[in-house]
């Protein structure tokens, strides 16, 4: 749950909160790199990444385009003593660097046996951003949960960013950490000082007592909105974020589903093989006495994104099609029950 | 020619060549009995793996391939360990998670070992970007094949290199010089436009070289001019060595198609096999060193048998611990996934 807002904390957008996090991360730590520039996109907030290179300029770089060469290059600093967080930019271009993400750093402490740590973290923006067409909208997390090695952590507000960039900083595994281009301008509460949000805590954003609908990254604020509208309805939502993926917070979101006994997963990735895949099967697997109806998917369609704006919006998780599955997850139950 | 080095250190590289020949040939022997997957030798490397490296202290890296037996040898990795680690055993260097292709001893300044081809060049890089942000004189080596060279990896990290004039070894041991393996459809060699590898280096305006692997004294004197380079901040060097590959090393899987390298081939060419006369007499660097050495009057035949006799007693007894060795139990698959 959300701390309560005092007289410690003050409103900023999504973005100044990230930007104010590589900031306190830059100060606190000598080993800290930035290697990139895109970590707020081309959004109007990237004039706060330039302010970071003009205050820290031998410690923020940019690489040439050359994803291979810059995310290996963070990779080894990694593994030689840096603490480099590396900007991918757009969550497409992992792709390029996937040898690298995957098959190199993820892989290094076991295949070495516990010798060696690569203290890295591979930033992205990741999702689909409005005309971003196919190349520029993708959602990689699924991807990266099928890769055992990495911590992945999805934050989807201005505290959340904040704090769980700490835990990453200070962590020794390598950490894939992807924002959404939808939340820069988010507003939201960051406390003034920088503590850390640890990995594998959910935050139950919403409470509720009707429907548990679980989300991550932009999909809880499109989830809390429907939540909103549905609560006009009569109906109860609980939001559960679990915010980090690897580590997964299980037993928050089954306390959640055994109160509601039913689960809407919300999820930006293509549905086949996606995150919310994987957390259906977790709960049809831990909590199947609990669920008074089946388990609903709300998820990008399985085609690659569409370029126009009718296209992209039949595709996307839309918060239309969040309020339709939770209507008929309450409405199947009370089926059922008659 | 011998390089300008004393003669105990000179003994003791050919020392450390006869014990990468005689850990390969051991392994080769063990592979008849046990399955260790697809590995690779070092056989008529030594030339090329011993100076160069022995020109490197404590804090450098060496990031090396699946062909990596000779490196960690040559940096004094424990060959006893290192079998283990081949057959997969609680012992092993990476406690049976690497296997050959994967043998790595941070101690020994190999802090991970990536058989993906090309890979392990951006990160040899990273190594050198955080050596010279923290101030230090640290070298970072990138020992690779010249099949890397056909990856686009290889031109995001020159480049980089480069641009930042990092202080990174680029060693291309090119074993496919004579391109036969392909055509007899056996080992892979390199499928490259550019007529010679170091062209593929100049437009970056890394100082590039070519020179003959199986020559400790080209080895010797252009490593120390690279790591010098690095070390003073001239930046990146690359170093590209030529060896003919050994015939055993042909097939895809290695085979003692050769039988053992007899130390007397290098007084007494009557005993060189017929079949394998040109290879031993032109393109071996352990039998050309050894020759060197005896020529100059460095080591005697006596002396040479003798470190050869202790070589193989300690791959004998490095067989027999990694064979006594235990298997690691099936649950710690389970760890050293995380921190």
């Amino acid at each position: 749950m959300s701390s309560p807002e005092g007289a410690d904390e003050r409103e900023m957008t999504y973005a100044e909160a990230l930007v104010l996090g590589l900031r306190r991360a830059l100060e606190n730590d000598p080993r800290v790199r930035l290697m990139g520039q895109y970590f707020v996109g081309l959004t109007p907030h990237r004039k706060l990444v330039a302010d970071l290179r003009d205050d820290f300029p031998s410690r923020v770089w940019y690489p040439p385009i050359a994803e291979v060469g810059y995310v290996g290059t963070g990779i080894g600093a990694a593994i030689s003593g840096l603490r480099p967080i590396v900007d991918i930019a757009t969550a497409s271009f992992i792709f390029q660097a996937f040898s690298q993400v995957v098959n190199e750093a993820a892989n290094v402490r076991y295949m070495t046996g516990g010798q060696t740590s690569v203290p890295v973290i591979f930033h992205v923006n990741h999702g689909i951003r409005g005309g971003g067409a196919a190349q520029h909208s993708h959602s990689p997390q699924a991807m990266m949960w099928n890769t055992p090695g990495l911590r992945i952590m999805l934050p989807s507000s201005p505290r959340d960013v904040y704090g769980l960039l700490r835990t990453a900083v200070e962590t020794d595994d390598p950490v894939f950490w992807a924002d959404h281009v939808k939340l820069f301008d988010v507003v939201g509460p960051v406390p003034a000082a920088w503590e850390a949000i640890p990995f594998g805590v959910a935050d139950v954003k919403r409470s509720g007592t009707d429907v548990t609908v679980v989300a991550t990254s932009y999909m809880v604020q499109r989830a809390l909105a429907a939540a909103a509208t549905l609560a006009a309805e009569g109906i109860s939502v609980e939001v559960v974020d679990p915010r980090t993926l690897v580590p997964f917070d299980l037993k928050t979101l089954l306390g959640s589903v055994a109160k509601t006994g039913l689960l809407v997963v919300v999820d930006e990735c293509h549905q086949s093989c996606g995150v919310g895949a994987e957390i259906a099967a977790l709960v049809a697997e831990h909590a199947f006495d609990a669920l008074r109806g089946p388990i609903r998917r709300v998820s990008t369609l399985d085609v690659p994104i569409p370029f126009s704006r009718t296209l992209e919006a039949f595709v996307e998780p839309s918060e239309a099609k969040i309020l339709a599955a939770v209507r008929a997850a309450v409405a199947g139950t009370v089926a059922r029950r008659r | 020619m011998l390089p300008p080095l004393s003669t105990a250190r000179l003994v003791e590289y050919f020392r450390t060549m006869v014990r990468i020949r005689r850990f390969e040939e051991a392994l080769i022997r063990l592979t008849d009995d046990h399955d260790v997957g697809h590995f690779h030798v070092y056989v008529g490397q030594e030339a090329t793996g011993v100076p160069a490296l022995a020109l490197l202290g404590p804090g450098d890296v060496t990031y090396t391939t699946h062909r990596n037996h000779g490196h960690l040898i040559a940096r004094g990795v424990d060959p006893a360990r290192m079998l283990a680690e081949i057959l997969g055993r609680s012992t092993g260097t990476n406690r049976g998670k690497g296997g050959t292709l994967h043998l790595a001893s941070k101690e020994h300044g190999f802090p991970t070992t990536s058989s993906s081809v090309g890979g392990p060049l951006p990160i040899a890089v990273g190594s050198a970007f955080a050596f010279r942000e923290l101030g230090s004189d640290r070298v970072s080596v990138c020992a690779f094949g010249d099949g890397a060279l056909e990856e686009g990896a290889w031109h995001e990290a020159v480049n980089i290199a480069a641009v930042l004039s990092l202080p990174v070894i680029f060693l291309c041991e090119n074993n496919s010089l004579e391109a036969l393996g392909q055509k007899a459809n056996e080992y892979p060699s390199s499928t490259l436009a550019a007529r010679r590898l170091v062209d593929l280096v100049r437009p970056f305006r890394v100082p590039a070289v070519a020179i003959d692997g199986s020559d400790v004294a080209a080895v010797h004197r252009e490593m120390r001019r690279a790591v010098r380079r690095a070390r003073s901040g001239g930046g990146p060097s690359f170093i590209e060595t030529w060896t003919v590959r050994w015939p055993g090393s042909r097939p895809i899987w290695p085979q003692l198609v050769t039988g053992e390298t007899d130390l007397a081939f290098a007084w007494d060419p009557d005993r060189i096999p017929a079949a394998h006369r040109e290879w031993f007499t032109r393109q071996d660097g352990l039998l050309r060193f050894l020759r060197e050495l005896l020529a100059a009057g460095r080591i005697s035949a006596e002396e040479a048998l003798a470190i050869d006799a202790a070589a193989r007693t300690e791959m004998a007894d490095a067989v027999a611990f990694a064979l006594d060795s235990p298997y690691p139990a099936g649950e710690e698959a389970l760890e050293d996934v995380f921190a």
